[in-house]
């Protein structure tokens, strides 16, 4: 076996790409990472006793299968539209920002000090006002980090990802003190003021407004990437942050925004879910919505569309992995389980859209 | 059958890098008990010679005897079991383990379960042997360079390495570490071991060496026993004689003003010391000023100040007259400098931008378009033109940089700098690894802005380069200017021995 082994690895090497793949071949690895963790992921549920191909049919049915259903599917796009766009615009200037999940607490934090201080105000101020809120909780937790980075270089990585559970127990401890419900007594804010609530937009179903104002954010970010002046600042000092620098390129500055705005966006997904799904601060606000941001970041390449198309497709596994387990028994959390997976292949076609495998040609 | 009173034997190594030859049929020996001088500029091939020897590249043709004994060293592992170790230029420590952990790690007489008592035992032994000075508890981190570079050195002693490579190791020392860095090896010489000192400092290697080769591009230009050679000779065979004019040079229009104006400057390196040491100079518009010297003579770190990517600590800077010493650099770039860098493929682009974006990146502010849009008509407009008017040879402007040739990537450089219409030019070793018909072409381009009216700094290691091309020649050594002359009234031994750190008097 050891012998197989070091055969094959001596007779094959990674080399670096001198070319780049055109972008179809970049999407279509990216198509064959989330069928390989599906793949994978059957491997899971044939113990179980069930047909993979069904329960995938069970789990595509549950999601699109009926207005409801695709209703469902959408309430879950918003929030990781939000986190993806917010991971996504991180990473294009080389921030590594895991700490989308402490900014959305952060920022329905933010939203919900109004949402609970001031009733009887119209929709149309304190909507606005707990949005922009929302978005300054959120930057609020990335300024940390971020100017830890830029300031002393150390490693963002590790401080938004630590920073994430010291705001989530941070909250714990507002929602089981101060914050505590008093009408119910639960762990969860009071609810906000009716005024504060996000309109359904879809009679029947839990859609709301957040919907639209996710989409705008992901088109806000598709005029960013694809045509504006910053977007290209951006983009430069990801590639190569010392040319861009020589260039009068300032990256400190550039980052520290991109950091923010990130982090904003993150705090936006709170807020809304705060306002259109939950109405109280509670610990289940978010459903890792900031990890599976990164998921979605890498997946869709950080590119706008990628990004959507990423996003619907996690809302669609997590959606229907619900409906999965009512129907066939499967626990829902497998969807976790494939969006782990999918990351994992999503990293591997990364790798393989800057390396090859290439035979070594005349041994010596 | 090879030669029994060398210890190490290289005959014919032939090593080749895509589009460079680094080792052309290189013939080098060192005798027992030797201090043997590898002396050359950077990229003359030195380390690649010696990452052959221990066995970091495999050579394309050559022979190697090790104590008059062919051998194969395929990797460092081989290289150690035939008694040969390496210092690198940078060091391979792990700086939380202490100094005995370093030393042992990878050792191949470990075994399973690792002896650290008998094997600090050992070491502490060898420190006091050889007065090293070390804690063997200390952590790496706690230690200083020089420190750093001793636990290196023990590293070797504990395998008993009987031929050691070292690899510019004085560039990271202060004078009192180099100096006992020299008893050192006078007593590992002493002790019948051979050892090879890459240097590109003449003063070192006059004083260290019992014999020496100097490389050029790749070749060995000769050896020689050191006490039978001097500086001069050296610092000769390292530049080469043969300069060869290809391009004229008419006089110009020099101007009255000074463009860049640099007054008494004083900067530190990345050790910490100082680089630059009290230079001043000035360049008028039309006028191309010329930088020679040995690399590591303080010629990086004068330039990265003047950009702005390097504080000084005294001393003025002036641009057209305004001072902007210790600006960042985004308020430099804006003064309309054009800037060649030394590190073509560390800072000089965007690898995976497109040909476009590279071209348009430094004057991004000609595309605004509606306060926030960029104007991607106006850029792919510019890029053609650009592209044909400097005639980089790509299928389309949407390619990415990095599939440019070597030639072609300077060529890129060269037009997005030169476009903005500078009026001052920094040229940083502008042909480096460029091919005859690239080196003419930029060097063409570079006297082009000169007769135009633009201030040039040229920094070159290719003295026939500088001679080439410059009005007025400035030699760095050690941080000071040793003299600024004109290249028609110098000859090269002049130029050599202000190298070689013999100052000039008396001259502006």
């Amino acid at each position: 076996m050891a012998t197989l082994i070091s055969g094959f690895i001596g007779k094959y090497r990674i080399v670096r790409r001198v070319d780049t793949l055109p972008l179809h071949k970049r999407v279509g690895l990216m198509v064959v990472a989330v069928i390989g963790s599906m793949l994978v992921s059957s491997i899971l549920i044939i113990p179980l006793g069930v047909n993979p191909l069904i329960a995938y049919y069970e789990l595509f049915k549950g999601a699109w299968g009926s207005k409801l259903a695709l209703s469902e599917t959408l309430v879950r796009f918003t929030p990781l539209l939000f986190t993806g766009v917010a991971v996504a615009l991180a990473f294009l200037a080389r921030f590594w920002n895991i700490g989308a999940e402490g900014q959305l607490y952060l920022g329905a934090m933010f939203a919900t000090f109004f949402g609970i201080s001031f009733y009887g105000i119209p929709s149309y101020v304190i909507i606005p006002l707990m949005l922009i809120a929302g978005f300054i909780g959120g930057s609020a937790a990335a300024f940390i980090p971020a100017l830890l980075r830029c300031k002393y270089g150390i490693d963002e990585v590790v401080t938004t990802l630590l920073l994430n559970w010291v705001i989530y127990f941070i909250m714990q401890a507002i929602i089981y003190g101060p914050w505590r419900n008093p009408v119910s007594a639960w762990p969860e804010s009071p609810a906000i003021a009716q005024e504060a609530e996000l309109m359904r937009i879809l009679p029947g179903t839990r859609l709301h407004l957040g919907l639209f104002i996710a989409i705008s954010i992901a088109m806000l970010y598709y005029i960013v990437y694809s045509k504006s002046y910053w977007g290209f600042e951006l983009k430069l000092i990801g590639l190569n942050p010392k040319a861009a620098s020589v260039q009068g390129i300032d990256v400190v500055r550039n980052m520290m925004i991109a950091a923010l705005v990130s982090g904003g966006i993150a705090g936006l997904a709170g807020a809304v879910e705060l306002m259109g799904i939950h109405f109280h601060l509670r610990e289940a606000l978010s459903h890792g919505y900031g990890y599976t941001g990164i998921v979605i970041a890498m997946l869709g390449l950080l590119h706008p569309i990628g990004v959507v198309l990423a996003s619907f497709f996690m809302a669609t596994i997590e959606t229907g992995s619900q409906a999965m387990h009512r129907t066939t028994g499967i626990p829902y959390p497998l969807a976790f389980v494939i969006e782990g997976i999918t990351l994992i292949f999503a990293l591997i076609a990364v790798f393989f859209m800057e390396y090859k495998v290439e035979k070594v040609g005349g041994a010596k | 059958m090879g030669n029994n009173e060398y210890a190490v034997e290289m005959r014919g190594i032939v090593k080749v890098f895509p589009g460079v030859v680094a080792n052309d049929h290189i013939d080098f020996s060192v005798k027992k008990g030797e201090i043997h001088a590898l002396l050359g500029e950077n990229g003359a091939g030195k380390t690649t010679l010696m990452n052959i020897l221990y066995g970091l590249y495999r050579p394309d043709a050559g022979e190697i005897y090790i104590n008059g004994k062919r051998v194969y060293i395929r990797n460092p592992r081989d290289a150690i079991k035939y008694g040969i170790g390496m210092v690198h230029q940078h060091f391979t420590l792990v700086s939380p383990f202490t100094v005995t952990e370093n030393v042992i790690l990878g050792y191949e007489d470990n075994g399973v379960i690792i002896n650290f008592k008998e094997a600090r035992r050992r070491i502490e032994k060898l420190i006091r042997q050889y007065n090293l000075g070390l804690d063997p508890d200390a952590k790496i981190w706690q230690l200083s360079v020089g420190e750093q570079q001793k636990v290196e050195i023990l590293k070797m002693l504990f395998r008993d390495a009987k031929i050691l490579i070292l690899d510019e190791p004085t560039a990271v020392l202060t004078p009192q570490e180099i100096r006992n860095l020299f008893e050192f090896l006078r007593k590992m010489k002493c002790e019948g071991r051979s050892i090879i000192f890459i240097s590109h400092k003449l003063k070192e290697v006059m004083e260290i060496s019992d014999r020496v080769t100097v490389l050029k591009r790749g070749k060995v230009i000769g050896t020689k026993v050191t006490a039978e050679t001097n500086e001069i000779e050296l610092a000769r065979m390292m530049v080469g004689r043969d300069v060869v004019f290809t391009i004229k040079r008419n006089k110009s229009k020099v101007g009255n003003t000074d463009v860049l104006k640099v007054e008494d400057l004083w900067v530190r390196g990345d050790r910490g010391t100082y680089a630059v040491k009290g230079i001043s100079l000035s360049i008028k518009s039309g006028e191309i000023l010329g930088i020679a010297g040995v690399s590591g003579n303080g010629q990086r770190e004068f330039v990265e100040t003047i950009i702005g990517i390097r504080k000084a600590d005294k001393g003025r800077v002036l641009i057209n007259g305004e001072d902007v010493t210790n600006r960042a650099p985004k308020d430099i770039v804006t003064l309309n400098i054009a800037y060649l860098p030394e590190d073509r493929e560390e800072s000089g682009y965007f690898h995976d931008a497109s040909i476009r974006d590279n071209l348009c990146s430094k004057v991004r502010y000609l595309f605004l378009k509606r306060l926030i849009f960029l104007d991607y008509v106006k850029m792919d407009n510019y890029a053609d033109r650009l592209i044909r008017e400097y005639e980089i040879l790509t299928p389309s402007r949407d390619n990415l940089a990095k599939n440019l040739s070597g030639g072609n990537k300077q060529r890129l450089v060269l037009a997005r700098e030169l476009a903005s219409k500078p009026r001052l030019l920094i040229a940083n070793q502008p042909t480096r690894g460029l091919d005859v018909g690239a080196t003419e072409y930029i060097r063409k381009k570079i006297l082009e802005q000169r007769n135009s009216g633009v201030a040039v700094l040229l920094v070159s290691e290719d003295l026939d380069e500088i001679l080439m091309l410059s009005d007025r020649v400035a030699v760095f050594y050690e941080g000071q200017v040793m003299g600024i002359v004109k290249p028609e009234e110098t000859s090269l031994e002049e130029i050599g021995l202000m190298m070689a750190g013999v100052k000039r008097l008396g001259v502006t």
